[in-house]
């Protein structure tokens, strides 16, 4: 209990990168009272802290915001509760997740956005809660976006089932526009992905599995950005980007003046779909992974900015749901304990994409995507939430000892460089390595 | 993943070409009128999720002839009606003592799911557009039956191939051999992609241009059940790709004509060309069964 009544916390020593505020120098921090109290070079900060952590050798980086996580509560408590999905949050780093409205109910209530921020839920890590954009997201009325606004919903997305209709899009858009709320869109045009388990190409042709074409997920990209420019003040936000014809559009969104952002899972900046291998459902989630040229791109983009944050789409399934016929398996993996080691390894270490743009697309990139004041920055008087990690540790995941309720990833017993070492939320360590 | 259980035969891409030999010459030495009691006291399950007349019964009288107990499985009238998964069954079937399994699935992959978590062998009767590699041995052993070898002919393949597992499993077993293989077939029925599938294919859409010179023509069935919504003017297909006496004239003299079945007549073929002198349409329903006694001897370490 002493811990958590500490309300000052001195991180001592380590290496601050704070993209946000273009710090990245050897500072003390110090945390009180569920804020950043001050921030200075090393040894200047005067007077004591109830605890301290000694950083030498280590990264401190704003806590890392997950825009992408199904957290599967209301409902589906079988695969993970809020509960489970933040603690594994907390193991990967992440201080913040927005979690996805595709619950059984729907998240299309304001009463059930407030139902998942409750204390009930025991989350050991910021939940921002993205809401339907439809009821029940079967595309067709909106729902009532500033009252879902005022209840703690972030943005509003239709995740998994993707608004086709160009009519509700456009009142989607025009409608969140006038509150500034942004809107998430999976974009996949599913008229041309029926009965597809896996990306189209030489894969799926030898597996004999029938293939999603990278212009089902480009069309809806290349439409929605066209909607938003319809729209001052619009805000459109691309999920899970898969495909470099998707990322043309994103760039001509950005080259004009419309406020289109987007995000890139790690599994497909790291895999593509020959890694299916030999019908492994460990590798089947939607967007599913594409080709080496789709790869390329988004590496690509991830360097050169284009690409605003790094999102897990953590997407737990139990073993009924995935140890089955490749074709019948559910789409989604999890991923929110191997994120950062394999952005570590594969961004850095083999792309040497600087330490701090990694940073940048874990902390201030997903805050400028959905507002939240105060945090993906350690400037004084933001919010307590730090990510401590070592970006030289080498370690094996091990999916057996996730703390996720569910298993279903490709990366066990991958080995990586980079760990988080602690996960602090609100001046708390939620999670110590 | 888990390891395949030892004898099972889930395609032909990833067999050698010795360990295909040596099936295809012991499948020779199997005579179906006379049949040696090489399963006698074995149990073989025949697990059929799909339609079958020739696979399912050629497997059964294989299994039969050689003194093996059978049973058939099929999904209408069991538990999978009633939502029992692919693997509990299996777990059954191997609980009630099945020594072997044969499955037949709607779903690409699923003979590897069932043999990567049982220790019998399981035998793949076709598995959605994968493959259904005992198709194409018997079709390798009916093309060696007429030929000396398969090295150089010239194979075309025309029709929805796409669809086809059996398609994949022949160009894969033929490409092993050094066949020199000609894809032909509209686009919606043979993507590009078609050609990543081995070395060496070639992809044409003139049925004239596949079928000149050629020393086998392998005709596949239209796949209605497998279309899912895709459009396909059923007049202009046939005529472009239907094989007729005409076009067979392309081929050399001595061409064989082969179809895995069913054969619709006057749709991808005349009624004549299936008839024809040249048709060994009958014949590879015929060599299944040595054939597929000589797999499940194999499978069950009963070769001899």
């Amino acid at each position: 209990m002493a811990r958590d009544k500490s309300n000052s916390l001195l991180i001592r020593g380590g290496r601050v990168i704070d993209p946000a505020a273009k710090i990245d120098a050897l500072m003390d921090v110090l945390l009180r009272d569920g804020r950043i109290a001050e921030i200075s070079p090393p040894n200047k900060i005067r007077g004591g802290a109830d605890e301290k952590f000694d950083a030498r050798g280590l990264i401190v980086a704003p806590g890392f915001i997950d825009l992408h996580v199904h957290l599967r509560e209301p409902g589906q408590a079988y695969k993970e509760t809020i509960a489970t999905g933040t603690a594994a949050a907390a193991a990967g780093g992440f201080t913040s997740v927005c979690c996805m409205p595709n619950t059984h109910p729907v998240l299309d209530s304001s009463e059930w956005i407030a139902w998942a921020q409750q204390p009930e839920r025991g989350a050991v890590v910021n939940v921002f809660p993205v809401a339907a954009a439809t009821h029940a997201s079967k595309g067709a009325a909106l729902t009532d976006f500033r009252g879902l606004q005022r209840a703690g919903a972030v943005a509003v997305t239709d995740d998994g089932r993707p608004i086709l209709s160009e009519d509700i899009m456009r009142e989607t858009l025009r409608v969140a526009a006038e509150i500034n709320l942004p809107v998430i869109q999976h974009a996949e045009d599913t008229r041309m992905t029926e009965n597809c388990s896996m990306n189209d190409g030489p894969t799926a042709f030898r597996l004999g599995l029938r293939g999603m074409k990278a212009a089902a997920e480009a069309s809806i990209v290349e439409r929605d950005v066209q909607l938003a420019q319809q729209f001052t003040g619009a805000r459109l936000h691309v999920a899970h980007l898969s495909t470099a014809d998707a990322l043309k559009a994103v760039r001509r969104g950005k080259r004009g003046r419309t406020r289109v952002t987007c995000e890139v899972t790690p599994h497909h900046f790291t895999l593509i779909d020959e890694n299916v291998g030999e019908y492994d459902t460990n590798f089947k989630m939607n967007p599913p992974l594409r080709s080496i040229s789709d790869r390329e791109a988004l590496l690509v983009a991830l360097a050169d900015g284009t690409v605003d944050a790094i999102a897990t789409d953590h997407a737990p399934h139990a073993p009924h749901e995935k140890i089955i016929e490749f074709e019948r398996a559910l789409f989604g993996i999890t991923g929110l304990e191997t994120a950062l080691g394999i952005a570590i390894t594969r961004l850095h270490r083999e792309q040497k994409i600087p330490l701090a743009r990694i940073v940048e697309l874990f902390t201030a990139g997903p805050a400028r995507v959905v507002d939240l004041r105060g945090r993906g920055t350690l400037v004084r008087g933001s919010y307590a939430d730090a990510t401590i990690f070592d970006p030289k540790k080498r370690w094996t995941f091990d999916a057996s000892k996730s703390l996720s309720k569910s298993h279903n990833t490709p990366f066990n017993g991958w080995q990586l460089t980079g760990k988080v070492v602690a996960t602090i939320v609100g001046g708390v360590i939620q999670y110590r390595a | 993943m888990n390891r395949i259980a030892r004898g099972s035969l889930l395609g032909i891409e990833h067999m050698e070409v010795a360990e295909i030999v040596g099936l295809l010459r012991l499948a020779r030495r199997m005579n179906p009128l006379k049949p040696r009691p090489l399963l006698r006291g074995k149990r073989v399950l025949l697990l059929f999720y799909e339609a079958s007349t020739r696979t399912r019964s050629s497997f059964e009288i294989a299994a039969k002839s050689m003194g093996a107990m059978t049973t058939l499985v099929l999904s209408s009238g069991s538990s999978i009606e009633k939502g029992e998964s692919l693997l509990d069954t299996a777990y059954t079937l191997r609980a009630v003592g099945a020594d072997l399994i044969v499955v037949r699935h709607p779903h690409a992959g699923a003979p590897l799911l069932m043999a990567t978590h049982l220790d019998i062998p399981v035998l793949n009767a076709g598995d959605g557009m994968h493959e259904h590699p005992t198709q194409a041995l018997l079709d390798a052993y009916t093309i060696l039956r007429h030929k000396k070898s398969i090295k150089g002919l010239q194979v075309a393949i025309v029709g929805d191939i796409y669809h086809s597992r059996v398609a994949r499993s022949a160009i894969h077993l033929l490409s092993k051999f050094g066949a020199r293989i000609t894809l032909c077939g509209p686009p919606e029925f043979l993507p590009e992609v078609a050609t990543s599938l081995a070395p060496g294919l070639h992809i044409t859409r003139t049925a004239e241009d596949a079928i000149r010179g050629g020393d086998v023509i392998m005709v596949l069935r239209v796949q209605k059940e497998r279309l899912a919504g895709m459009k396909i003017r059923l007049q202009d297909y046939i005529a472009r790709y239907q094989m007729t006496m005409t076009r067979l004239k392309l081929a050399k003299r001595d061409a064989l004509v082969m179809h895995p079945g069913p054969i619709i007549r006057g749709l991808e073929l005349t009624w004549e060309v299936a008839d024809c002198p040249q048709s060994v349409i009958v014949e590879e329903v015929r060599n299944g069964v040595p054939v597929r006694m000589a797999i499940l001897a194999k499978a069950l370490g009963r070769a001899r």
